[in-house]
């Protein structure tokens, strides 16, 4: 029996550390894991909790992240509650079987340290691997802040594991920026945090000799489709789940959380959309211009990155005085507009405000993103907001050294 | 056209492909097959014929169509040493209680390992045409061979 850890009621711990907890605390069967920067404390912290007794589950040492997805594949097949954490080019040789564990609806958990993809070489954080995975079929969640990656990791189980979704969870959270920040959280006790997330419950698990089943089966033009859109609309559907997941943490421990998160939108005439630790950047910055200048400035931020929360953003758009939307991508675009910037347009395109959408790509390689930064992006908003079109170039780049690049303008003609 | 060994075996019993097209709602969870119909803790103790499988089961379904060759058996030669059985990569030699009963030419895919293995002289099964009448080719068994000085 796994021993408890003394735990006071607020802790400081960086991102990494709280993510380990919680895999601790969810007392999980079978972590196969490999080791990254910057995610590499998560394992290292959990290695450390199994050699002192405070797991019983399996730790297992693997040669690559594709060993480590793979164990994780074959011991959710198995029937067993299972987590890995991985970053970058880890997350990268995981991405054939990633695929794998979604398409066979395996609840894996994995906290991912969001860092940037090579090359050049990086460590730092940026979204290019969140944004690898967000075709893969995982619900993607992502945390804001050290207590934000031990709550949602918690979440993460009741979420994936529901007899309603059985879909795997990434649990994302920015590379050094959250991961290795010491902030106060606040955790849970141990038998709190594990009624919480609940025994696991096997499904089709290999181990059930009454039942003998093939996991991993091969299917051409004649069945393929009709398997990947019930998957499909497992992910889809998951969102009344989260939501219901969400309600019921914010009843243990009072800390709301929606798939998308929404400040000062009520009145709002510009806005930024973004992702991560930069949401607590343009928070900061709407508030200092809306005291300082009088401009009413709103953020947006999809707690939820998969599955997409088309619902809610509209609902947060959908505000009679929102002129101009910014949203900014921090991953670089690969030959496209930004992803974000894709998705939220296509979610603002059908409110009756129709704001006007502009996209950053920013951050890169962990290139930093400071509240005067934010600011001039509002001010920038609400130029366009005031000349009823859009004054710059549709695309552009944050903290870019070099000639100003940026691409498309909006047609006037 | 049951060709399993008892009357209620399903084996062969639709062509590989031919099971019913069910919608998106309908398919199984995660892709996964099972290979019985309902509890089936004993059947590791089960012979094939007494088992439940399931539709989607390769034991029901017949892939005779991707043979050009097969093996005949004849019984008169055989010494039933289990070569066959224990070589053949597709489970297709039939034996109980160390005799052996014939091929499962549903599954079969003509490759004549079975005929390689076997030690008897003449051999106790070889390769014909598919389309070759069982009768005939036992009529045109070769016989046994002299060993060569």
């Amino acid at each position: 029996m796994a021993k408890e850890f003394e735990l006071n009621d607020v802790e400081v711990w960086d991102g990494n550390y709280a993510a380990s907890q919680a895999l601790r605390q969810a007392q999980i069967d079978v972590v196969a894991a490999y080791p990254i920067t910057p995610s590499t404390p998560i394992v290292e912290g959990y290695g450390a909790y199994v050699a002192n007794g405070y797991v019983d589950g399996e730790f297992v040492m693997v040669e690559s992240e594709h060993g480590a997805m793979s164990g994780c594949v074959g011991a959710a097949a198995a029937g067993g509650r299972v987590a890995t954490a991985t970053s970058s080019q880890g997350f990268a040789l995981m991405a054939e079987v990633l695929y794998q564990a979604s398409g066979m609806r395996l609840p894996i958990v994995m906290t991912v340290v969001n860092r940037a993809l090579a090359s050049p070489l990086n460590v730092r954080g940026d979204h290019s691997d969140m944004y690898l995975g967000r075709d893969s079929g995982w619900i993607q969640i992502d945390a804001f802040n050290a207590q934000e990656a031990y709550d949602l990791a918690l979440c993460a189980f009741r979420i994936g594991e529901h007899k309603d979704v059985r879909l795997p969870v990434m649990m994302h959270q920015d590379g050094f920026t959250t991961s290795h920040k010491a902030q106060n959280v606040y955790p849970l006790k141990d038998s709190v945090a594990y009624k919480f997330v609940g025994d696991f419950v096997p499904v089709d698990d290999m181990l059930d000799f009454s039942r003998p089943v093939t996991h991993g089966a091969q299917t051409e033009e004649d069945w393929h489709y009709e398997h990947k859109a019930k998957q499909h609309k497992a992910l889809m559907d998951s969102r009344t789940v989260i939501d219901d997941v969400f309600a019921e943490f914010k009843e243990i421990t009072g800390r709301e959380y929606k798939r998308v998160e929404s400040y000062m939108m009520e009145d709002a005439e510009v806005a930024l959309v973004l992702l991560g630790s930069s949401v607590e950047t343009a928070v900061l910055a709407a508030k200092q211009l809306r005291e300082e200048e009088g401009l009413k400035v709103g953020v947006v931020a999809p707690r939820c990155f998969r599955p997409f929360p088309y619902d809610l953003v509209r609902e947060a758009l959908d505000v009679p005085s929102l002129k101009s939307v910014c949203c900014l991508d921090k991953s670089a675009p690969g030959g496209a507009m930004g992803a974000l910037f894709n998705e939220v347009s296509a979610a603002a395109y059908s409110t009756k405000a129709r704001p006007m959408m502009t996209n950053y790509i920013y951050g890169l390689g962990g290139r930093d993103f400071a509240v005067d930064e934010a600011k001039r992006i509002m001010r920038e908003q609400k130029a366009h907001a005031d000349a009823g079109h859009i004054t710059t170039d549709i695309q552009q780049f944050s903290g870019l050294r070099g000639p100003k690049l940026g691409f498309f303008k909006t047609r006037r003609d | 056209m049951s060709k399993g060994l008892e009357g209620n075996d399903n084996r062969g019993a639709r062509e590989l492909g031919a099971e019913e097209k069910v919608g998106w709602d309908q398919v199984t969870q995660g892709v996964v097959l099972h290979s019985f119909v309902g509890e089936s803790e004993n059947s590791a103790f089960l012979k094939p014929e007494e088992r439940e499988y399931n539709d989607f089961n390769s034991y029901t379904a017949t892939v005779a169509s991707w043979r050009i060759v097969k093996p005949v058996y004849n019984r008169d030669i055989c010494i039933d040493c289990q070569n066959c059985w224990v070589w053949c990569p597709d489970t297709s030699i039939i034996s109980r209680d160390k005799q052996m009963l014939g091929i499962d030419y549903d599954h079969c895919k003509g490759c004549g390992v079975c005929v390689e293995v076997c030690p008897t002289n003449p051999k106790s099964l070889l390769m014909f045409g598919e389309a070759e009448e069982t009768e005939t080719a036992l009529a045109n068994w070769p016989e046994k061979k002299k060993k060569e000085k």
